[in-house]
């Protein structure tokens, strides 16, 4: 039911996809009882595309994307499949799945400022994973670093490898995590918020550079966002969330002309200008949507945009709308789906 | 780098400087006469002049100061009025006592205290974590008097296991100088061992949730690489400064530990010295005990700039 290739995306059918995430609950055990943090998220992510989670704080898609290679805390319990090329990383032990992270799959954090160590040259923090991944000799991996950060077109790279991050700009450490990311060739690349923390002028850059990897090296990539304006920049396909619950899922240029879901429906209300698709509306008040997030204690039986809804009807309270395509390769969590206004 | 050395090195010196006037002058306004105390039973009122005139104790304070300045400045801190001794030789004598029992007591609080509180930081909540903090607890509150006492009625008396008190000196016997060090330095090292588990647990569970941490993890880094490497060094920070704060205090000598264990160290010296007035001694000892605080001082800054390059840079930079 996730499996909607793009035209874009050159390679095959979703049985054949670099990584399937199918039906994970991810839920955390904290003093107040449990979160259900994501309830039944299933996604298929294809070689050198980009898939977009989509959604605002705290709808799971962070926690969806460092489930994958087990970043989360002890706290959490997973279920459901994650498989890598078949393999399935919830089964993987603590060892296997630290030979995964940083060389099949890496991660670009959002907070360039402080996802570096303060403590080390951006050259060691390259250095490290080249030296634990790929066995370089010091010397080797050094030469290897500053080849990476011309890679993510950072000046004078032969100067910079040696520099602290205390002595970069923020748009500058974004792009030695990036090259920390693609030093090993990953398959997987996570982006979570990649440039919210930056200047409008910075986050184009660093858009571009993501763009060219996966252009150049066919990197796929999983970017995480609520900027619908990245989504419409970069991503292949989106996957919207909502409260820890997939709501929506099309191929970006569908998404943005034909959006189903009433969430999805608010969300590009909300954004000032509609980038790809569809044209700027002049002199029309942005929207917000009413209401408040629910909390994640229960996962009710139930749709749980409903409270927020416009077109809440008796059926929506009553039990859960599957996800199921409302147009073709076009799945939306709804019964009532279709286009505002 | 070098600039920055230089700066701290001239503050250092300045501080040294206003410490010694604060010295000079505090031991004036001691209650009680010099002169009384030299003259012994002597009350003639002649003598006493001619005392004070013999030590230039009728001159302006401010000459005192400046003549008392220019000899400590050659390495002479002038003769005990009360033993006619040389303080720089008595200072001599004392000081390594005090600073080997200072280093045997940094040795047992770090073994004790860092791997404690990095355990306790890692396994928050478990039985390590509510031992180290209990045991932080009592290391704290316990005091020094008692603790010693303890340790000498059960490993000394009791047991028999190790001389009660007395020092010999290292060269001399250094089987017998660590057995007779071994109890202080236990005494002087839980203290500090306390208060070291505490900081470096606060530490490192404050950057064990760093995100640099989260990206070493994201790296495929191995458990103990994140911990030892990224989150270790990082933590230090915290630590070095108030492993500095206690160093300087276990310099200025562990005065009610010295008196337990018949310790002839720095604190002895000075309790004596103001017992009897003994102002050559007060401020020789107090000179030194200044000086170890302010270049243990200097050590931390400069351990910070290892730490935490971004001290280092700005510092040279400026």
């Amino acid at each position: 039911m996730t499996t909607t290739v793009s035209e874009r995306v050159p390679t095959g059918p979703a049985s054949d996809a670099l990584l399937s995430v199918q039906d994970l609950h991810i839920r955390f055990s904290t003093e107040d009882g449990p979160v259900h943090a994501v309830n039944g998220v299933s996604f298929d992510l294809a070689a050198g595309e980009i898939l977009a989670l989509v959604g605002e704080s705290g709808c799971g898609k962070s926690v969806t994307a460092m489930s994958v290679p087990g970043l989360l805390s002890p706290n959490a319990t997973v279920d459901g499949r994650i498989l890598l090329q078949g393999r399935d990383l919830l089964g993987l032990s603590a060892k296997e799945l630290r030979a995964v992270r940083g060389k099949e799959i890496s991660f670009v954090f959002q907070e360039p400022m402080s996802s570096l160590n303060p403590a080390f040259t951006v050259g060691k923090q390259i250095r490290e994973v080249l030296q634990r991944h790929e066995g370089l000799s010091k010397k080797a991996a050094h030469e290897r670093a500053v080849d990476l950060l011309r890679l993510v077109r950072i000046p004078a790279p032969e100067r910079r490898v040696d520099e602290y991050p205390h002595q970069m700009s923020g748009g500058m450490r974004q792009r030695v995590m990036i090259a920390i990311a693609v030093a090993c060739g990953p398959k997987v690349l996570v982006a979570d918020e990649p440039t919210t923390a930056l200047d409008v002028t910075i986050q184009a850059g660093v858009l571009d550079i993501l763009r060219g990897l996966r252009d150049e090296l066919g990197t796929a990539i999983i970017l995480i966002t609520h900027d619908l304006g990245v989504v419409a920049d970069l991503a292949d396909r989106v996957v919207v969330m909502y409260a820890g619950r997939p709501v929506e899922q099309a191929e970006v240029h569908e998404l943005f002309a034909h959006p189903q879901h009433p969430y999805t429906n608010g969300l590009l209300g909300a954004v000032p200008h509609r980038e790809k698709g569809v044209e700027l509306v002049a002199g029309r008040r942005l929207r917000e949507i009413p209401g408040l997030v629910p909390s994640l204690r229960s996962d009710p039986d139930e749709c749980v945009f409903a409270p927020r809804c416009p077109r809440s009807t008796e059926v929506c309270v009553s039990r859960r709308p599957p996800l199921e395509p409302t147009r073709p390769h076009h799945p939306a969590a709804c019964f009532h789906p279709g286009e505002d206004e | 780098m070098a600039s920055y050395l230089l700066r701290r090195v001239g503050t250092s010196a300045l501080v040294l400087l206003l410490a010694s006037i604060v010295v000079f002058v505090g031991v004036r306004a001691l209650p009680g006469d010099a002169a009384l105390a030299l003259a012994g039973e002597e009350r003639d009122p002649a003598a006493l002049e001619q005392i004070r005139e013999k030590y230039g104790l009728n001159d302006p304070v401010p000459v005192q100061y400046v003549r008392y300045l220019g000899n400590s400045l050659q390495g002479d801190l002038g003769f005990s009025t009360r033993t006619g001794l040389d303080v720089t030789d008595i200072i001599l004598e004392r000081l390594p006592v005090t600073l080997e029992l200072a280093l045997l007591s940094l040795a047992v609080g770090l073994l004790i205290g860092i791997p404690a509180g990095i355990l306790a930081a890692l396994r928050r909540g478990s039985w390590v974590d509510n031992a180290s903090n209990a045991f932080g607890l009592l290391g704290l509150s316990i005091p020094n008097f008692w603790l010693g006492l303890v340790l000498i009625l059960l490993v000394s008396v009791q047991w028999g296991l190790l001389p009660a008190s007395g020092y010999v000196p290292f060269l001399e016997d250094p089987l017998g100088n660590l057995q007779r060090m071994l109890l202080p330095a236990i005494v002087l090292g839980t203290g500090l061992s306390a208060v070291l588990m505490r900081q470096m647990r606060s530490a490192m569970l404050e950057t064990m949730s760093a995100d640099y941490v989260r990206t070493a993890r994201s790296k495929g880094l191995s458990e103990r690489s994140v911990v030892l490497v990224h989150a270790l060094r990082n933590s230090l920070v915290t630590v070095v400064t108030v492993l500095g704060l206690q160093l300087g205090a276990l310099i200025s000598g562990a005065v009610i530990t010295e008196q337990i264990f018949v310790i002839p160290g720095f604190g002895k010296l000075i309790v004596d010295g103001v017992f009897t007035r003994d102002y050559p001694v007060i401020q020789g000892v107090a000179l030194v005990t200044v000086f170890g605080y302010v270049f243990v001082n200097l050590l931390v800054d400069l351990t910070y700039s290892f730490l935490n390059p971004r001290i280092r840079v700005s510092g040279g930079a400026s």
